[in-house]
């Protein structure tokens, strides 16, 4: 089941919070949805699941609007934690599943299952806010995902957890994903966002900036980073023709250029002059592109 | 189960099994308790309270007079009298052998005067009733100086006979009026407190979800509205399974002594008889009341972002209850001034004021369902309005949390 905007604008008043956005997110899809704070990323979400409308266009999933007749499908991650704090962890799944449309039967098996599968099994029976921003985290996936939604929007999704953790609630999205969810998925952390998606959406200030798969982004993005570590000088190279941006780290030089060309030239110029460490010729990070699109400084 | 029912349940049942919930409960009810039985135990505590004053006297006869006088009104005090200094009877203050002592003298026209010195004269009842008896013993000695009888006396000191009689037929007599008065003023104040404590626990409990950040997944599944009605009646179910508690404690104490209640406290609160049909008024304006107020600090606490904001939001509504409550206050002594009449049909004061009229007057029926019908539909109009509110309040974060919000909230769609 497909899910699909055309066209959608939402205004505040004079003000645009998303500007003709259009996007299709196949069955069994991983989206990436990236833009800077206040890029109009949680009023497409609201508007996807209902709780805005919009002001011009459609959004429809499988041919159908979305409301609280299909919220049972529905999973939703919200960028601001939220749980209640006095309330134990089972309690609190229970209530917010059968909310889902779970029978409690099946939500008590559903809860093992999930705290067993991130390793926090003792925390059934503990008031959320005595647990680790890391664990209460933890607390509130297994809640966007115990009813097994068809269509799941996590709004950064891994923040606060550690690179374990991280690395069990990928792998828990990844099986979602092959089980049939389409996934919406907002991070600013774009290694997460390379390794996750084959499709993404750059936002800025409501636009889709940029929009399409991983692969043909980077490609049609056409700069290429060198890196060049050597033990001489090689500070003639930052004003080399077709160097657009220059970083210097400890051993060397990261370059951005315009094209692979220019990575021969660079290569030879010095070649011959000494000993070279390092030579490399990579495709532009997701973090280069976004940086570059949206134009401000991130993380 | 419908979405509708779980939240509802979830609200009741959650809140029942808070301590606070528990304990205002259980103190109340003692409190209910301890009020049906406050003649047991004020007697209890009372038992051996006689009171010994000694009376330093020059004169026997004036001594035997005023004793004759005051032993049948105060039978709680025993006065000896003492012939010795008053230093004598000062130490036997400071040893707490006597309350105090009474130096009676006789003026120069054969008059009584007296002086009662105690370490403290908190104790009125002493005081007063020393004074009467003086009152009473300095009239007999005047007026048999001035050479009248105790026939003439007896004339001259009986009460006038002067009785009120109602015209309309239904009103009630002077003697219902200050038990209803009694009554009604109990019930403004449990429909007062019950009031704005479930309002309150109506705006924290959505100001918590808000702030907590679980709104955000809760509006994902369930509509505003619905949890909105969810939480209301939620409460609502809280406050009449409270008041069940209540009830039945103080019904089962007032059964228990049922036959000692004469003449006691309860004569005096009109509790005599309990007329049903004011407890059934109580519970209908409670109801009502209850459902406007918490429409409100429903909407109200929707707007806040954080809980602090929580009683600077709904101070508004409060002092619009406080002043219900001053109102009905005033009303129970004038219940038939226009002022009162007028401002019991007033919705946001009707809960309190036409229930002080109902209990206190005869009303014809169409002035009760007048003020019903209009607060009936006034709820509906609030319900509707808050419910838009409250869809867009749900969503809104910020630092300001005024009554402009409440514009920016019906934007929100």
């Amino acid at each position: 089941m497909a899910l699909k905007l055309e066209n959608v604008t939402k205004r505040f008043g004079s003000f645009t919070a998303v500007d003709n956005l259009s996007i299709e997110i196949p069955e069994r899809e991983m989206f990436g949805f990236l833009g800077a704070n206040g890029a109009g990323k949680t009023t497409t979400f609201r508007m996807i699941l209902g709780l805005l409308d919009t002001s011009d266009g459609r959004i429809h999933w499988d041919g159908k609007k979305i409301n609280y007749e299909n919220s049972h499908m529905i999973g939703y991650l919200p960028e601001e934690r939220g749980l209640y704090p006095k309330m134990k962890v089972r309690d609190q799944l229970v209530y917010l599943a059968r909310l889902r449309g779970m029978q409690k039967q099946d939500i008590l098996k559903q809860v093992d299952y999930w705290l067993d599968r991130f390793k926090v099994p003792e925390y059934a029976t503990k008031k959320v806010e005595e647990l680790s921003k890391g664990n209460q985290q933890k607390i509130q996936f297994i809640a966007s995902v115990i009813h097994m939604p068809k269509l799941l929007i996590l709004d950064e999704p891994f923040s606060g957890l550690d690179p374990v953790n991280v690395e069990l609630l990928k792998e828990a999205v990844v099986d979602l994903k092959n089980a049939g969810t389409s996934i919406v998925f907002s991070s600013h952390r774009m290694e997460h966002v390379e390794e996750l998606c084959e499709h993404l959406c750059i936002m800025h200030h409501g636009k889709p900036v940029v929009h399409g798969s991983l692969k043909e982004i980077k490609r049609s993005f056409g700069k290429k980073n060198v890196i060049v570590h050597a033990d001489f000088d090689i500070s003639h190279l930052k004003t080399l023709a077709g160097v657009t941006k220059v970083k210097e780290t400890a051993e060397g030089l990261n370059l951005q250029v315009e094209s692979e060309a220019i990575s021969q030239k660079i290569l030879e110029s010095i070649a011959g002059k000494g000993f070279v460490r390092k030579f490399v010729l990579e495709e532009p990070s997701l973090n280069d592109i976004f940086i570059e699109k949206v134009g401000a400084s991130y993380e | 189960m419908n979405k509708f029912w779980i939240i509802l349940f979830h609200t009741y049942i959650s809140k029942l099994k808070t301590k606070s919930f528990i304990i205002t409960t259980l103190i109340t009810a003692l409190i209910v308790f301890g009020l049906a039985n406050i003649q047991t135990i004020i007697e209890t505590f009372d038992k051996d309270e006689t009171k010994h004053v000694a009376v330093l006297t020059e004169s026997d006869e004036l001594y035997q007079a005023f004793e004759q006088t005051l032993a049948p009104m105060a039978s709680d005090i025993v006065i000896e009298k003492m012939d010795d200094t008053e230093e004598r009877a000062m130490e036997q203050v400071t040893a707490e052998e006597i309350s105090g002592y009474l130096i009676l003298k006789e003026t120069s026209e054969g008059l009584p005067e007296g002086v009662y010195k105690a370490p403290s004269i908190t104790d009125s009842g002493i005081t007063s009733q020393l004074e009467q008896a003086l009152q009473q013993l300095k009239v007999t000695i005047a007026t048999t100086k001035a050479g009248l009888t105790s026939e003439q006396i007896d004339e001259l000191y009986a009460p006038v006979q002067f009785s009120k009689v109602a015209l309309e037929e239904h009103a009630k007599s002077e003697e219902e009026l200050s038990q209803a008065r009694g009554l009604v003023y109990v019930l403004l104040f449990v429909i007062y407190f019950a009031v704005i404590m479930y309002a309150n626990m109506i705006a924290m409990e959505v100001a918590t979800e808000k702030s907590s950040r679980v709104m955000e997944i809760l509006i994902s599944s369930v509509s505003p509205t619905k949890q909105m009605f969810g939480k209301i009646l939620g409460i609502a179910l809280l406050s009449l399974t409270q008041f069940a508690v209540i009830l039945a404690v103080g019904y089962g104490s007032l059964k228990q002594r049922m036959s000692g209640m004469e003449g006691g406290f309860f004569e005096v609160f009109g509790f005599g008889d309990l007329p049903v049909s004011t407890f059934v008024y109580a519970g209908i304006f409670f109801i009502l009341g209850y459902f406007l107020y918490a429409t409100l600090a429903a909407f109200l606490g929707s707007l806040v972002s954080r809980i602090e904001d929580v009683q600077q939001m709904i101070t508004p509504m409060t002092l619009l209850i406080v002043a219900a409550f001053m109102i009905a206050m005033f009303g129970l002594t004038k219940p038939e001034s226009s002022f009162i009449t007028i401002t019991s049909y007033i919705p946001f004061f009707a809960p309190m004021i036409m229930f002080l009229r109902v209990g206190m007057l005869t009303l014809p029926i169409w002035e009760i369902s007048l003020a019903i019908g209009l607060l009936v539909l006034t709820i509906t109009l609030l319900a509707i309005f808050g419910a838009r509110v409250y869809r867009g309040g749900v969503l809104m974060y910020g630092k300001s949390s005024s009554f402009k919000d409440i514009k920016k909230a019906l934007q929100i769609k």
